[in-house]
């Protein structure tokens, strides 16, 4: 690899490779954003052109694009908007479509993308959630869906009541993962089962009007793999268990598991790896076993 | 009477607790942040939560300890009755997180499990992971989540806030927020407003911070009359992985796991670090600090990590700063149950695994000790009055601050593990103080003239029309932001010189005229983030002058701040009787460096300028006694300390005042 350092450039870089792939560090690249003025305007695609620099991610490469605020026609354009807020990858807030990738922008590192396709990067909003602006996308359904299972430890207060109950190592551990989840929605962007669902304000309605409205529709759409493996998470969890039945309830009205089609996609997408086709497969027969114990009256 | 409302700006550790605390005790509450609360900041604290624990305490430990840790390491510049109450509380703080849900890591016997951080003896760090912040976050935002079910707690995210609204008596009565969607500007009348919107880090530019920690809302606040307290205690930590974005941390869990920190003995030497024989690497923290080794802490950590690249020469790189630290002695298997979390951090963004090649860091702007002056009402005990509405209150009535943005309890440098404890604790006794002060109010604030909440609109959105119609061809304000974090990057962080802080306070006065003058790419109004910047951006500056003229007046070494033309050197004698005649010498300055210096400063915004006064700290439970980490004749000093202070315990004993000090003698630290 040959990259041309800088004075604060980073040595290291070199020595490590980028997986392997040896490229000549260009002067200079292309990105091409999917941008959209509004919900309901027309998008577009912009090209911008950013000098090289060692160590970039695509939040580096979208705050240079926002200073200079100049497309590669010279023209004059608004910074584009998109979101981000850790730049470690634990708060899931930069979440977009990258060279056709539903991932994190923070952890995209430039030369890696650039090694995989020479010259350009190609970044897109989410694509199954409405267009807020640009690359900024309205992921309420997603927080809606937490909401929706109960996703939660149903304590009795806040006061001191002594320690919560023992755990073995072994379940800490199986819990740890699925507890990693920063509802990002690269699992929901991914998955076929999954559509998208704009709700539109309707003229001369009240916001709490609008938001219950909003909440009834997502409520009948599929509710996703992460809000099954929360619901999965908070079902083995020796207090969670308690209202377990009601999270299984929620997981089997309308949009709820039984309509995920086993593509697994959640799972190869997922940047926490948490075992969400596992959750989902659990979850598949603790449903089966409730709704038996129901027809019962258990 | 309307019913009454709080507002909580902001939603992370701090906030969410208030929120949730308010919400069960049956007060209605508005939570508004610049994201969803689940993607605060607090989601990058990676070590743990502090508390004594039964563990610890049959090896001696106690909340008292933890109380003594905490202010020592500080440097006794906090006052002393809220960290006793916080040490207290922190068994029952995790407990309380515990039965929340949080996936605490357990030892075989279904127990928590603890780890070492620095600047204690004890083992009181309890994790989740190396993602406890983010454990931490996601338990609160879920019971958050229930209260929103319930109707008890409105969230506003995506809403950036303004300012506090304050009524002729100059009490608040609400603040002033906008959508970052759509743009509207409306006011949120609040019979009180608690902000626990987290630490300026944005003001350097880089750093471990998130991007929302611009500092804008203390900022909102104390330009409108709030006081700051301590701002020139910035904590840097002594590892963060180097980025152009951002420097991201890795954590102190790293060394607490046993990570060890070094350089090859030969300065860049080119081998690769695992062939390099142990004779010949300088593990300089052990060397120096035999006692407390890699775990000093971070004040220290840094200070000898800058040191030995810049002063020694001995950066593992030629054109970039950076020393070892190396795991690689420690198996896989533990490392990945353990520290999994960080090190996928840095194998993500290096391409490197930590687990068989030593990571490369170096320090990095991390936490503010200082943040808007507040309140606390003393019980009898000496710790706090739980329930008085005077805890946590800025020095305007009805305005809270809690969380890293209030400056209550760390006071010149915080001790790791530390930070989370102070958040989820200040966020939950403000609380049951609030409920106080609503019962005694007559009127809400929903009830007042619509004029007062209206004119506060008319400001905000006068100053928001007068930028989207500024003139194009202005200065860039992500280029003045670069400017801005050079210069105090520069000046005001591991260590300060009076003449660098005095060029730097004459260049940002420059840079805020310049900023003033910025002019705007998007002058549209539908989620226009570069208008939301600029406003952060201005907002900046009065924070970065409380820093410079803060760090330039206060002249000793304390804690973080650290300025080694007043720092107080070692002895130089090695005859007992000279050495001793040194040590009695030093002891001496330090009384009278405390008593010139051992005050908090506490900053007021005079409209284009601050003006910093000196508060007297509360140091009744603990004498102030010197940290002595590393020092050249330390036990000398140590020895005159401890009897000049058996001799001031006998005669306030003698006094019959029932002095608890001689309870607050562990050896000084070496």
């Amino acid at each position: 690899m040959s990259h041309t350092h800088n004075g604060n450039s980073d040595p290291a870089s070199a020595d490590h490779g980028h997986d392997g792939h040896a490229h000549a560090a260009p002067d200079s690249f292309e990105v091409r954003v999917l941008r959209q003025d509004a919900p309901g305007q027309p998008s577009y695609w912009e090209r911008h052109k950013v000098k090289y620099e060692p160590d970039m991610n695509v939040i580096s490469v979208l705050q240079r694009i926002a200073a200079r605020a100049t497309a590669s026609d010279g023209k004059k354009v608004s910074p584009v908007a998109w979101d981000c807020n850790c730049l470690e990858e634990v708060c899931g807030a930069c979440t977009m479509v990258i060279n056709g990738r539903v991932r994190q922008s923070c952890s995209a590192l430039v030369d890696k993308l650039l090694a995989d396709r020479a010259g350009e990067i190609e970044l897109q909003p989410m694509t199954k959630f409405p267009v807020v602006r640009d690359l900024v996308v309205d992921r309420s359904r997603l927080f809606r869906a937490l909401q929706k299972v109960k996703g939660w430890i149903p304590v009795d207060g806040y006061i001191d009541m002594g320690p919560g109950p023992r755990q073995s190592p072994s379940d800490q551990e199986t819990a740890y993962p699925l507890s990693e989840c920063m509802s990002c929605g690269c699992c929901l962007d991914a998955c076929p089962q999954y559509l998208k669902t704009e709700v539109e304000r309707h003229d001369g309605e009240t916001d709490e009007q609008f938001e219950a409205r909003r909440a009834a529709t997502y409520d009948k759409a599929f509710i996703g793999a992460h809000a099954i493996s929360q619901a999965m998470l908070f079902n083995t969890h020796p207090t969670g268990q308690n209202n377990a039945g009601e999270r299984l309830d929620a997981l089997m009205e309308e949009g709820g598991i039984q309509v995920c089609g086993n593509a697994q996609n959640c799972v190869s997408v997922c940047p926490k790896k948490i075992p969400l086709t596992t959750s989902i497969g659990r979850a598949g027969r603790a449903t089966t076993v409730h709704s038996i114990k129901k027809w019962f009256g258990a | 009477m309307a019913k009454q409302r709080v507002m909580v700006v902001g939603g992370g550790l701090a906030g969410l607790a208030a929120a949730m605390k308010l919400a069960e005790i049956g007060i209605d509450v508005d939570l508004m942040s610049l994201v969803p609360v689940k993607r605060s900041h607090s989601v990058c604290a990676q070590g743990g939560i502090n508390s004594c624990n039964d563990v610890t305490r049959q090896q001696g430990d106690s909340e008292w300890l933890h109380f003594d840790d905490t202010v020592y390491g500080g440097d006794f510049l906090q006052h002393q009755p809220p960290v006793k109450e916080m040490s207290y509380w922190g068994p029952k703080v995790i407990e309380l997180l515990d039965r929340l849900g949080v996936t605490f890591n357990r030892t075989p016997e279904g127990f928590i499990d603890r780890r070492r951080f620095g600047g204690t003896m004890f083992k009181r760090t309890a994790f989740a992971g190396a993602t406890t912040g983010q454990q931490l976050l996601y338990a609160l935002d879920e019971q958050v989540r229930r209260w929103e079910t319930e109707g008890k707690i409105k969230k506003y995210e995506f809403w950036d806030f303004l300012g506090p609204i304050l009524d002729d008596n100059g009490v608040c009565r609400g603040c002033v927020g906008q959508d970052l969607v759509t743009m509207e500007i409306r006011s949120f009348p609040a019979d009180a407003v608690i902000v626990g919107s987290g630490g300026p880090g944005l003001i350097y530019g880089r750093s471990t911070m998130s991007m929302v920690c611009t500092g804008s809302a203390a900022s909102r606040c104390f330009q409108v009359g709030a006081k700051f307290g301590n701002a020139e205690f910035i904590q840097v930590h002594p590892t963060a992985i180097p980025g152009a974005d951002k420097l991201r941390l890795m954590s102190e869990s790293a060394r607490g796991e046993g990570g060890r920190v070094w350089v090859p003995r030969k300065p860049q030497d080119a081998r690769d670090p695992l062939t390099i024989p142990e004779g010949e690497r300088y593990y300089f923290l052990e060397e120096r600090y035999p006692k407390y080794k890699n775990l000093v802490p971070r004040d220290i950590a840094t200070r000898e990590i800058f040191d030995i690249c810049v002063n020694e020469g001995l950066s593992v790189e030629k054109d970039r700063l950076a020393v070892y630290l190396d795991l690689t002695h420690i198996s896989k298997k533990e490392l990945d149950r353990k520290l999994g979390g960080i090190l996928d951090i840095y194998e993500k963004f290096q391409g490197v695994d930590p687990r068989t090649t030593p990571m490369k860091i170096f320090p990095a702007v991390h936490y503010s000790m200082g943040g808007l002056w507040v309140d606390y009402k003393k019980s009898a005990d000496g710790g706090l009055q739980i329930g008085s509405p005077q805890n946590q209150v800025t020095n305007i009535p009805g305005l809270y601050a809690i969380g890293e943005c209030d400056y209550q309890y760390h006071g010149a440098n915080r001790l790791g593990a530390n930070s989370l404890l102070s958040c989820i604790f200040s966020g939950l006794i403000t609380a049951p103080g609030i409920e106080t002060l609503l019962k005694g109010q007559k009127q809400s604030a929903a009830d007042l003239p619509s004029s007062l909440f209206e004119s506060a609109v008319k400001q905000h959105k006068s100053r928001h029309d007068a930028l989207l119609k500024r003139a194009g061809g202005g200065e860039n304000p992500y280029l003045i932001h670069q400017e801005l974090g050079d210069i105090m990057t520069k000046a005001a962080t591991v260590v300060r010189r009076n003449d660098q802080l005095e060029d730097a306070l004459s260049k940002v006065h420059d840079l805020y005229a310049r900023a003033k003058k910025c002019s705007l790419s998007d002058s549209g109004n539908w989620t226009n983030q570069n208008v939301v910047f600029t406003k952060a951006l201005l907002d900046m500056f009065p924070l970065a002058f409380c820093i410079l003229k803060g760090a330039l007046q206060r002249d000793e070494c304390r804690g973080a701040h650290y300025k080694p033309a007043f720092a107080m050197s070692g002895l130089k004698a090695t005859e007992p009787v000279e050495r001793r005649k040194e040590a009695e010498a030093w002891c001496d300055k330090f009384d009278e460096n405390n008593k010139k210096w051992l005050k908090s400063s506490v900053a007021s915004w005079a409209g284009d300028d601050v003006e910093i006064a000196y508060e007297d700290v509360d140091t009744t439970l603990i004498p102030p006694r010197p940290r002595l980490y590393g020092l050249v004749g330390s036990d000398e000093i140590e020895k005159v300390w401890k009897e000049r202070q058996a001799v001031k315990d006998a005669a306030s004993n003698g006094k019959g005042n029932g002095s608890i000090s001689s309870k607050a003698a562990p050896a000084a630290a070496k």
